[in-house]
């Protein structure tokens, strides 16, 4: 019971920077909505050490700065409490800008060829969505649409809309709204595994005929690579951090 | 339900699901509390997990019958028609020594699933049991099926890019079949089951026994 008693206390004094606008308005008998960014009351100083829970457990946590690169975890279930990248913001930037140009590239050229007894048949990545579209089978091109075309734009799209305007010092309007979003299309992006999607369906023609990749399906695995590192460099925290500094 | 000294959930605070800010939840019920940074709705844990898991992996095993009876592509040579499973397919691969290849379908469309199923079964019935039984071991069962759910993709999208390239009319032609789209809900549903369970909840029940 004690130790309840003392992280309540410590949360009270250190959660009451945050919730004082709320609880100032409350008895005020004002209703605080904060749907886009935060309140006008609130802190605008980062506090040093703050309280965390465990998103796996619910387990409370002293958190101090976390170095750059480095990550925090839960004590009692190994779950990431923080994980601060180094050069957050900027490294983002860059490799969400590249993979917005590899994304154009490898929806524009040639993405393989296949040919067989003198014929060829050439696909972009659209062609098999479109094939299982006219085939009936549009369940399957609908959800392979969501997962290597509309998951990835989105993706890169919020990830611009939020790094952008922060670059030039504005705050993105709907930010809340953008990181849901964004949270979303990461779950449903799956550029890595539709490469090794493409690795064993090659494999499985090479025996009856010779395929010839293009240019699409290079700038397509390097668009994997620079997704990917661009995800693991975002940080949501830093981002909040900055939208602080800036109001 | 008490909940243990330490958490949260004790302290009536709430991790924002969005951004994960710790906030206090408004202790008048019937009410949600907005998040202070994000104005998102607070909830202590996700909303009707259990059930929803539940349900969902209900209908993922409802799906993952046909999808493994049901041929998941027709290839049509020279007017003959042959139709392969998802088995059948990993047994050609091994047939024709393709071993790299029968090891990533066999992992990605057999092994996984199979154990996705399998984990979020065993975490419902665990904590529909009330069990205190090694909660960090369980947590990361549940972290691991979160990881992995997307890698079953690998045969819809393997059938995708067939489809697109080998067109050749009656020299040689191949369709996705019925099995594919029970396949890829099984992926679907599985991904959402995962997503909404709440792994707080194994801490919850295996603290209110322990205590």
């Amino acid at each position: 019971m004690q130790v309840a008693n003392h992280f309540d206390s410590f949360l009270d004094a250190a959660l009451r920077r945050i919730c004082d606008s709320r609880r100032r308005a409350a008895s005020a008998g004002i209703e605080v909505v904060a749907r886009s960014g935060w309140t006008g009351h609130a802190p605008r100083r980062r506090l040093a050490i703050r309280i965390v829970a465990c998103l796996d457990c619910d387990l409370l946590h002293h958190l101090g700065a976390v170095p750059e690169g480095g990550t925090a975890r839960c004590r009692r279930c190994g779950g990431v409490l923080r994980k601060h990248p180094r050069n957050s913001l900027e490294h983002t930037l860059a490799l969400a800008l590249a993979a917005a140009i590899l994304f154009v590239v490898s929806n524009s050229f040639p993405f393989l060829s296949f040919e067989m007894k003198g014929r060829v048949t050439e696909t972009t990545l659209m062609t098999g969505i479109i094939d299982l579209y006219n085939g009936g089978k549009w369940e399957i091109a609908a959800l392979v649409f969501l997962t290597i075309e509309l998951a990835p734009v989105a993706q890169l799209a919020m990830l611009l809309y939020v790094l952008v305007p922060l670059r030039v010092n504005r705050i993105p309007w709907q930010l809340p709204r953008a990181f849901r979003i964004l949270r979303h299309a990461q779950s449903w992006s799956m550029i890595e595994v539709f490469m090794i999607g493409i690795l064993v369906a090659i494999t499985k023609l090479m025996g009856m005929a010779s395929i010839i990749p293009g240019l699409a399906i290079w700038a397509f695995a390097l668009l994997m690579l620079v997704l990917s590192g661009a995800m693991a460099s975002f940080d949501p925290e830093s981002v909040w951090e900055r939208v602080e500094e800036l109001r | 339900m008490s909940a243990a000294p330490g958490t949260a959930r004790a302290v009536a605070c709430a991790s924002c699901h969005d951004c994960g800010l710790l906030a206090r939840v408004p202790e008048a019920s019937g009410k949600h509390g907005l998040c202070p940074r994000c104005g998102a709705e607070l909830h202590e844990r996700k909303l009707r997990s259990l059930e929803r898991t539940l349900a969902l992996v209900i209908a993922a095993f409802v799906c993952y019958v046909p999808a493994n009876v049901l041929p998941v592509m027709t290839v049509t040579s020279l007017g003959k028609t042959q139709s392969d499973t998802i088995f059948s397919g990993v047994v050609y691969m091994l047939e024709h020594k393709m071993w790299p290849l029968a090891i990533i379908l066999f992992t990605a469309s057999i092994f996984v699933p199979m154990m996705k199923l399998g984990i979020l079964s065993f975490l419902l019935f665990s904590v529909h049991r009330r069990s205190s039984w090694r909660p960090v071991e369980r947590t990361r069962l549940y972290r691991l099926t979160e990881a992995i759910g997307r890698w079953s993709m690998v045969d819809i999208y393997v059938v995708t890019i067939l489809v697109a390239l080998v067109r050749l009319g009656n020299l040689a032609a191949i369709e996705a079949g019925a099995g594919a789209i029970f396949f890829g809900a099984v992926v679907v549903i599985t991904m959402l089951a995962a997503e909404s369970f709440d792994p707080r909840i194994i801490w919850d029940r295996s603290d209110a026994r322990s205590t």
